[in-house]
């Protein structure tokens, strides 16, 4: 059984039915860690061993956050910054995440047939999220694709209940998976999979 | 065996280690415990002592005269002067008001001006021993009613000056002067020579203070003996008390000069320190003393009279202090403080007493019926505050709680906020701000009364009372604040909290890092100092003035704040290895010692790697 790491960053956590039904759904899953940055780390002041230390203990991380101007919100940025240091994440002797595997689990505003080509937005969630794959890569990490809840401003109850309950089964799918193929790696999103 | 010193020694100590605590924990205060100790030692009880009492009296009179030595070194002389007009004007009006009410009652009953000149004086004096001890026991000092008493208080000391230089004026204007009078030495002199003196004293004690006594604890403090710093204190104390008594001062008056005047020197701290306890015990002593020297078979052979005259003189001094405190605004609550707790005859007039009874302006029993009637106003002064404290104050005034509307339905706050000044006043206003009601215990009842219109649900009275906790809601509470500014009362209120309400979580303002050790040690998980995040506010903003950028600057605020709370936590731990007492000061300066050196091998910004490429540009 892998061991999985959510960094959890919502600026406004208690105003968000979807990451909270998101995060109720998986709360409770054995070997499974959920660290929420803003409750931690009000004031950005990001305590980098502690953040080092768990990450060397974790399999499989995922950053889990709304989708804020094709990006994170800046916590996350912030995480990134202080915690990927080099010497430690990447460069010389920077081994520590080295065979990991990380993913965005994003919840967006718009549909999902905004983020494409022909929509709204003329990308993929997965398409914007390049900087999150290259810094994957950079660590010596695989990026897996992101997980998706889209069109949150619109979501109605039932539809919230489902996606609780796929999120639910991808964690526990990656969790206890021994290994991730190359055709789920190369998927648009994780949203794909049938499990 | 009786007469032996260790006998003697033992029977005080018992008595006040018996009596004292006992008191306490019936809410009486320590000053009623050391006078039922005196009572009941005393020659009319168990007999243990006998004439002696009186000799121990004037010996234990030395806790007075220290006592107005630390409180001389508590304030300093610009605080002193912004006090003066208080001191003239609320202390003046009092003693001259009761002087002249009790000499013209005097003069009417038929005695001779003389007599009720000496003897309205005397009665006009409250007992700075009592009415202290017993607002600093009760946290008081700094309310309305404290800070009037004090200044009343004071002016009776300067008043004594005067008064032993009336008395014996009234010999010569009476009968023959007394050949063999024990009066002081520069008695001899003419009456201008006599004034010159007490200036030349009192410039000397002024002088000594500015230039001597600093130049000289500086030396003894070198030489890093402890007894001999105590020594010290304690010979610059007795001196200058004899130099007072020399020249016909109040010791007391004297010694507090000299404590204002040592205020701002850096001996301060360590002069309150060792000189406390000395200060503690004599003053025990002296009301054991009074208790004990108070004539029970005078009393039981003039019961009626001696008790009227003492009610009466009790009423007397409260109606005209209600007086006072009236003029002076003090709202009624603050008021029946300030009156009752100054309603007493004091311990100067023992010595005004037996200087006019040597003087032979008093006959012997007269003297003696002084004696008795003083020392039972001091024995009835604390149980009178306890009863006013009890049964008037609840009643009239500020209330302990306001009273609500039958058909209101309680509400139950979860933050409970114990003391409103400045700190916690901040605290409410921001939790209100955001929607948080609190429930709020304050001693001071001006604040109370102004919170209440301010319509803040607000219970008045001494936050370590239990049952006014439990009446502000502490069992359904969830968090309570202390942000009292004594972190005596603090360790009490969380010692009674932890026994009763053990699922409140406390929420301690310490006073610096001393108090919060203090507190760490008893184990409350929540301290505050009070000064820490202002100062590392301040420090950043130096920073930031001398050219550091601003986010940096905030990062490094953050890391100190950090490092400085986790140093704390760590000093509290290797602490036990020390068994000894050591002196709160003593401790302060060696936390400074280990801090400062560990911060000098620790290069905060050099820890900082944050976007940073130096690193990168080396490989």
């Amino acid at each position: 059984m892998k061991k999985v790491l959510i960094l959890l960053a919502h600026p406004k956590y208690e105003h968000s039915v979807v990451t909270q039904t998101l995060v109720n759904a998986v709360s409770n899953l054995e070997n499974v860690e959920i660290r929420d940055l803003y409750e931690l780390y009000p004031d950005f002041n990001i305590d980098v061993q502690t953040e080092q230390e768990t990450l060397i203990m974790a399999d499989i991380i995922i950053w889990q956050h709304p989708v804020y101007w094709y990006s994170a919100p800046p916590l996350l940025k912030q995480w990134i910054d202080l915690v990927l240091e080099f010497g430690w994440a990447y460069g010389p002797g920077g081994v520590f995440l080295k065979g990991k595997y990380i993913l965005n689990a994003v919840s967006s505003g718009g549909a999902k047939d905004a983020y494409s080509k022909e929509g709204k937005h003329g990308f993929t969630i997965k398409e914007f999220f390049l900087p999150f794959y290259q810094t994957a890569k950079l660590c010596n990490m695989t990026y897996l694709p992101p997980f998706q809840v889209n069109g949150t401003h619109k979501i109605i109850n039932e539809e919230l209940k489902s996606v609780g309950e796929t999120y639910r089964r991808l964690l526990i799918f990656l969790r206890d998976s021994t290994s991730i193929s190359e055709e789920i790696i190369s998927m648009d999103s994780l949203n794909q999979l049938s499990i | 065996m009786e007469d032996s010193f260790l006998f003697q020694a033992i029977i005080y100590l018992a008595a006040a280690i018996i009596c004292v605590p006992i008191a306490k924990k019936l809410g009486m205060g320590s000053v009623l415990g050391y006078l039922l100790a005196g009572i009941i030692i005393g020659p009319y009880v168990l007999e243990f002592i006998g004439e002696e009492g009186e000799d121990i009296m004037h010996f234990a009179e030395f806790g007075v005269v220290m006592m107005l030595f630390l409180i001389g070194l508590e304030l300093e002389p610009a605080k002193l002067w912004q006090m003066r007009a208080m001191i003239t004007r609320i202390g003046l009006s009092q003693v001259l008001l009761t002087t002249v009410a009790f000499f013209g009652i005097m003069v009417g009953f038929g005695f001779s001006w003389q007599v009720s000149l000496a003897v309205s004086m005397s009665l006009s004096l409250s007992s700075t021993a009592i009415v202290l001890q017993s607002l600093k026991e009760k946290n008081q000092l700094d309310s309305a009613a404290g800070k009037n008493s004090f200044a009343v208080l004071l002016m009776q000391d300067i008043a004594v000056i005067p008064m032993l230089a009336i008395i014996p004026l009234l010999v010569v204007a009476g009968e023959a002067l007394s050949s063999d009078h024990h009066g002081s030495p520069v008695e001899q002199f003419a009456g201008w020579i006599q004034t010159l003196f007490v200036i030349g004293a009192v410039g000397l004690v002024v002088l000594l203070g500015r230039y001597a006594f600093v130049p000289i604890l500086r030396i003894i403090a070198r030489t890093r003996l402890r007894e001999l710093f105590v020594a010290s204190a304690l010979l610059i104390v007795v001196g200058i008390a004899f130099l007072m008594e020399l020249v016909g001062l109040s010791p007391a008056l004297g010694t507090f000069l000299a404590g204002v005047v040592l205020a701002n020197s850096e001996f301060k701290h360590e002069l309150e320190s060792d000189l406390d306890p000395f200060k503690g015990l004599l003053l025990g002593l002296f009301f054991i003393a009074v208790g004990a020297s108070i004539n029970f078979g005078l009393i039981g052979e003039n019961a009626g009279l001696i008790i009227s005259i003492t009610l009466g003189i009790l009423l007397i001094k409260t109606l005209i202090l209600i007086g006072i405190g009236k003029y002076a605004r003090l709202s009624l609550d603050q008021n029946l403080i300030f009156s009752i707790d100054l309603s007493q005859v004091g311990e100067f007039s023992f010595v005004t007493y037996s200087f006019a009874s040597q003087l032979q302006i008093l006959d012997k029993p007269t003297t003696e019926m002084l004696m008795a009637i003083t020392a039972i106003s001091m024995t009835v002064t604390p149980l009178l505050i306890l009863l006013n404290e009890k049964l008037i104050l609840p009643r009239v005034g500020t209330l302990e709680k306001e009273e609500k509307e039958a058909d209101t339905v309680e509400e139950k706050h979860s933050v409970i906020i114990v003391g409103f000044s400045h700190f916690g006043s901040t605290i409410g206003r921001f939790l209100r701000a955001n929607g948080v009601k609190a429930t709020i215990l304050d001693n001071d009842s001006d604040r109370v009364d102004l919170l209440r219109k301010m319509g803040f649900k607000v219970y008045y009275g001494d936050a370590t009372r239990a049952d006014l906790l439990e009446a502000a809601g502490a069992h359904d509470a969830k968090i309570l604040i202390s942000a009292i500014d004594s972190p005596e009362t603090n360790y009490l209120l969380v010692e009674m909290v932890k026994k009763h309400f053990p699922n409140l979580e406390m929420m301690i303002r310490a006073k610096n890092r001393v108090d919060a050790f203090e507190l760490m040690e008893m184990d409350v998980p929540n301290i505050y100092r009070e000064h820490l995040d202002t100062s590392i506010r301040l420090g950043k903003e130096v920073l930031t003035k001398l050219g550091f950028r601003s986010h940096t600057v905030h990062r490094l605020g953050q890391s100190f704040l950090k490092y400085d709370e986790s140093a704390l936590s760590e000093l509290v731990k290797v602490k036990h290895d020390q068994k000894e007492y050591i002196s709160a000061v003593r401790r302060q300066i060696e936390m400074q010692e280990a801090l400062l050196s560990s911060e000098l091998h620790r290069k905060f910004t050099l820890n900082d790697h944050a976007w940073d490429s130096e690193v990168m540009k080396g490989k």
